[in-house]
């Protein structure tokens, strides 16, 4: 190998980052929606783990990795439903809440899996679908267009998020719950409401998040298979200043400078690797200090809502 | 479309709050084509009655009759199905979102948001009324004025015909004032029903045509309001007759205490919010500035007081320069400060009253020693500073977030003259306080005038700036616009000089 790189590492490093930000993509769009709409949720990483295992095991009893993303979905929806229940209803504080609903998906996908699959137990999870005529292209096919549902799913809901944000009814409910919630209160537009839907929408999108790690890349359940992926989501929520595109553009930083970052490992590419492994962390702390605004925060945000008792 | 609104009557309302009973068997009525004031100072139980009327609180008991139908109103949205629309004092408006987005909000049924469609019947709207509006504006671009604009197209966007409007004009110049009394005479004119929530005698006069009067939450008078008097509405509002605070004695300033050369400096969003202001306050002045709030005010009163850097220009306190010092450097060096929030900057809102009493002075002498708190001449100085300023508490450990605003104002200003200061700075000491606290403030005021202190006093209402000011200044768009002594400074010269018009 001549020079520092050659061409198809760099499509592979290329392709791999692609794949990598799906998970992030997936959290943080679901985060995304939910800080939108006033709340912040840091049981992200947990339902990630409940999201993982329920995909695993349901594939590893039925076979159809279909089925596993069904299942992670629902078992998303209902953590999410338990974060609004606890935050919302009865108005608690958020961030200790988030950090419960964290280690109470830790703590049960992990039991779960030791008490019912116990080992390294692999499965036949979702293969790429290379995309007619669009992956022949070269190099963009190979980095775009020949990857497995999850990857395609989530780039699509960028700019489907977006629209749901910018041009649709439930979306401007969302931002205005967010923002100032009195005021959408008096308009007869159920704060409440808005932001359940919001969570289960939020919950159900981390527990894809999980799945895909464990249906659409390692193929296997591990503890903690997450590493951290939930709270990077949401520290990708903040860098992408709660926007669609920005949160894409944060998920893509993050996932190449990971991708090279294990590539250095595994291809053994001239590059000290104590600093590779640092990079995406450093990426995203640079990038998050260099962007950070409150101006762009949702201003209700991390406050329950609450009726004035007394005018 | 529902069936026009062309009685409302509000019979025995009654509604308690734990430990106050803030409306008791409270009525009124109401025609369509009347603008109806309902008067009363803070806590009378004004607002209450109307978040009653629109459904935001349930009446413990009492009836509401809608053209002699008797209806329960159980959520805002209930309100504005019936014809009720409300202009909340504080604007219920989303800053982030749109004119036409906040209009349309909550209305939208179907998937996508049809935005071209309302800015049509926006248009429909502002142009039957003369409201002057642009759909596509995002409403924390808009002034004040506007947004008050904005708050009443959406209601009649929602077809209300009964509008109620709280405290309509405290944040308005008096150009908009007049123009927003205009507005309302107009609609009335086509129909509508308007109830006025007001402690304002002068816009009541100005716009109403019959007066409810409520004290302690039960109506002690219902007038025609050409029948009566400002005088005779003030006695009964307030219970007593009024003696309203005047500036007394000469006009006889000493030494310059408080000077400002060519003060620059930014504001929150990074943008310059003072823009070379040089002013001057003397012993035993009081000097005003007036202007419309977000012109400047909160910073001028922050530099001053230490809490935002100037970016250049000087400051003198009491002869010594005291530019970009800090706030406690400031205070030793004598300035006074009765912040703009006296909630979360004046006070400490869980920290008791006595703490909140000795909080710039905790550290030294008679208060403190050996770093030592000294509990019984901090107590023997709170009772006594409790009894001389008439803090109404039930004891001196109840935290400041417990009292009324008025209380609350009693407690900042107990503990910032009691220090003597030379120069006190007051951004908007009187806002939101009832005629009897504001008479309290102004006689503290001129005593400390009196005294010797030089005041800056931050204000938007014209009628307390003129009465107890020696100078007024207005400030426009972080510039001075003019420094004039009261006697120059009528209403028309300060409305022109707040809207940049020198």
């Amino acid at each position: 190998m001549e020079g520092f790189m050659s061409i198809d590492i760099f499509i592979i490093i290329l392709a791999t980052g692609v794949r990598l930000a799906t998970p992030f993509l997936l959290a943080a769009l679901g985060e995304m929606f939910v800080q939108r709409s006033g709340v912040y949720n840091l049981g992200v990483e947990g339902i990630m783990m409940m999201g993982a295992f329920a995909g695993f095991f349901a594939t590893l009893q039925q076979g159809s990795p279909l089925l596993g993303i069904i299942v992670s979905l629902a078992i998303g929806a209902l953590m999410g439903l338990i974060m609004a229940f606890v935050s919302v209803t009865f108005k608690a504080e958020q961030g200790i809440s988030g950090i419960g609903l964290y280690m109470f998906g830790w703590g049960l996908s992990g039991l779960l899996f030791r008490l019912y699959v116990g080992g390294v137990t692999s499965i036949d999870g979702l293969k790429p679908i290379a995309i007619p005529m669009l992956s022949d292209i070269p190099l963009i096919g190979q980095v775009l267009f020949n990857h497995n549902v999850l990857v395609y799913t989530a780039f699509l809901l960028v700019p489907l998020s977006g629209i749901v944000l910018y041009k649709t009814s439930w979306g401007l409910n969302i931002r205005a719950v967010g923002n100032k919630p009195e005021a959408a209160d008096t308009l007869g537009v159920s704060v409440v409401k808005i932001r359940y839907q919001c969570l289960i929408v939020g919950g159900m999108l981390a527990a894809l998040a999980g799945a895909f790690l464990t249906i659409g890349q390692a193929n296997m359940y591990a503890d903690n298979i997450t590493a951290g992926r939930g709270f990077i989501a949401i520290a990708l929520v903040y860098f992408g200043r709660w926007s669609p595109w920005g949160i894409l553009l944060g998920s893509l930083l993050f996932s190449m400078a990971d991708s090279f970052q294990s590539m250095v490992q595994v291809l053994g590419i001239n590059f000290p690797y104590e600093l590779a492994v640092i990079l995406p962390y450093m990426v995203t702390i640079i990038a998050l200090a260099i962007s950070y605004g409150r101006v762009w925060a949702p201003a209700a945000l991390g406050k329950p809502f609450e009726r004035g008792t007394r005018g | 479309m529902v069936e026009k609104i062309k009685q409302l009557e509000m019979s025995g309302i009654t509604k308690r709050f734990p430990g106050v009973l803030s409306n008791n068997r409270v009525n009124i009525q109401l025609e369509a084509g009347e603008v109806l004031a309902i008067l009363g100072e803070n806590g009378a139980g004004k607002t209450t009655l109307m978040n009653i009327l629109y459904g935001l609180y349930q009446p413990d008991a009492g009836e509401i009759l809608l053209n002699g139908k008797q209806v329960r109103i159980n959520s805002p949205s209930e309100a504005i199905e019936l014809g009720i629309g409300m202009v909340h004092q504080h604007f219920m408006l989303v800053p982030t979102l749109t004119v036409c987005e906040n209009v349309i909000l909550g209305l939208s049924k179907k998937f996508f948001v049809d935005l071209k469609t309302a800015a049509k019947r926006i248009k429909e709207i502002t142009d039957t009324y003369g409201l002057a509006i642009n759909p596509e504006a995002y409403v924390w671009q808009l002034s004040v004025g506007e947004q008050q604009r904005v708050e009443i197209i959406k209601a009649l966007y929602r077809g209300a015909n009964l509008l109620i409007l709280d405290e309509p004009t405290a944040v308005l110049t008096p150009q908009e004032s007049n123009e927003l009394i205009l507005l309302l005479k107009n609609m009335a004119q086509q129909g509508n029903s308007i109830i006025l929530i007001s402690h304002k005698l002068n816009e009541v006069m100005a716009i109403s045509d019959r007066v409810t009067v409520l004290r302690d939450g039960v109506v002690c008078a219902n007038v025609k309001t050409q029948e009566t008097t400002q005088e005779e509405l003030a006695k009964l509002m307030v219970g007593r007759e009024m003696a309203p605070c005047r500036r007394e004695g000469n006009y006889s300033p000493g030494k310059i205490v408080l000077e400002l050369q060519q003060v620059h400096a930014k504001g929150d969003k990074g943008s310059e919010a003072l823009a070379g202001v040089s002013l001057q306050i003397r012993e035993n002045e009081i000097l005003g500035i007036a202007g419309v709030s977000g012109n400047g005010q909160k910073e001028l009163a922050e530099v001053i007081a230490g809490l935002r850097k100037l970016s250049s220009g000087n400051i003198s306190l009491n002869g010594k320069d005291s530019t970009n010092m800090s706030p406690a450097e400031i205070i030793e060096q004598g300035l006074g400060y009765i912040p703009e929030d006296r909630i979360h900057v004046g006070t400490i809102p869980s920290f008791s009253i006595w703490e909140n009493l000795i909080l710039k002075d905790h550290h030294r002498l008679p208060f403190a020693k050996y770093s030592l708190l000294q509990n019984r001449k901090i107590m023997s100085h709170s009772s006594s500073q409790v009894e001389k300023y008439g803090i109404k508490t039930p004891d001196l450990e109840t935290p400041t977030a417990r009292l009324s605003g008025g209380n609350i104002q009693r407690v900042v200003l107990a503990r910032e003259i009691t220090r003597n200061p030379v120069a006190l700075v007051a951004a908007y000491p009187t806002r939101g306080l009832d005629i009897g606290a504001t008479e309290y403030l102004h006689s503290k005021l001129l005593e400390a005038r009196s005294n010797g202190v030089g005041i800056l006093l931050i204000s938007e209402d014209l009628e307390e700036l003129t009465s107890i000011c020696d100078n007024i200044a207005v400030l426009y768009e972080g510039k001075i616009m003019k420094v004039m002594p009261v006697e120059e400074a009528d209403e028309r010269t300060m409305g022109l000089l707040m809207a940049g018009i020198a």
